[in-house]
């Protein structure tokens, strides 16, 4: 399955290597992302993503698929976690494999930068009996902007 | 017509909905005008309808609130995303 958004627990460690077996390409880049346990003011405890499903199934396929296209991918993968989540829990995992590394590192950060402010998704850090709504990042904006036009001529 | 219209996050929240099934007059065709008539049913709808940084999908796309809608359609409501 390329894409898989889910409520239920992920292992990444699993996913690579079931990625790996199924696509022994020249270069697979992967990446996993973590619930953190600090904020800009303090420690976060636990963490709720809320997702729209049926968006972000559709958002993260059309992501894949430009990716796939953009960097010549020969395969890919993009999960995501939604729901009540602990700290140090896995949120994301994405993989991408392609003839170069160039590729699949681009590939994978493409991915992993778009979805952050592309994809129907809403964290809400949680510290003692205190919830609050993460906002978007200029850093995560800027990082999204760059490949509007880097990699274009790839 | 009928449409169905979900609330994500903050704007879930200051609404008090999840979603609902709504039965539109056929002269109500665009996203904008959905969000004057939601307005109406109370300050709160109101002011988080006309949050600056408000998104808005009809079929799981994101638009700009001149999109038409019908009958059919599922319209949502959300903030800037922040996944990952």
């Amino acid at each position: 399955m390329l894409v898989r958004v889910t409520d239920e627990a992920i292992d990444p460690g699993e996913l690579a290597t079931r990625f790996y077996s199924r696509h022994p390409d020249a270069a697979v880049a992967t990446f996993a992302g973590f619930v953190r346990d600090f904020n800009d003011e303090g420690h976060v405890d636990s963490l709720y993503l809320e997702c729209y499903v049926e968006m972000a199934t559709r958002i993260l396929n059309d992501l894949g698929n430009t990716a796939a296209q953009r960097f010549g991918l020969r395969a890919w993968q993009i999960v995501h976690r939604h729901g009540e989540m602990e700290t140090e829990d896995p949120i994301v995992f994405v993989a991408t494999s392609a003839d170069h590394r160039g590729e699949a590192f681009a590939a994978c950060e493409f991915v992993m930068d778009t979805l952050k402010t592309d994809a129907p998704f809403w964290k809400r850090e949680h510290s003692g009996d205190q919830g609050q709504w993460v906002t978007v990042k200029a850093v995560d904006k800027d990082r999204r902007e760059r490949w509007s036009t880097e990699g274009l001529d790839q | 017509m009928t449409i169905t219209v979900k609330f994500f996050s903050l704007i879930r929240e200051a609404v008090e909905t999840e979603q609902l099934v709504l039965e539109l007059n056929e002269n109500l065709t665009t996203v904008e005008a959905l969000k004057n008539e939601l307005g109406l049913r109370g300050e709160a709808w109101k002011e988080a309808l006309s949050h600056p940084n408000l998104i808005q999908a009809v079929n799981q796309r994101v638009v700009f609130q001149e999109e038409g809608i019908n009958d059919g359609d599922e319209v949502a409501f959300f903030p800037p995303m922040t996944g990952g």
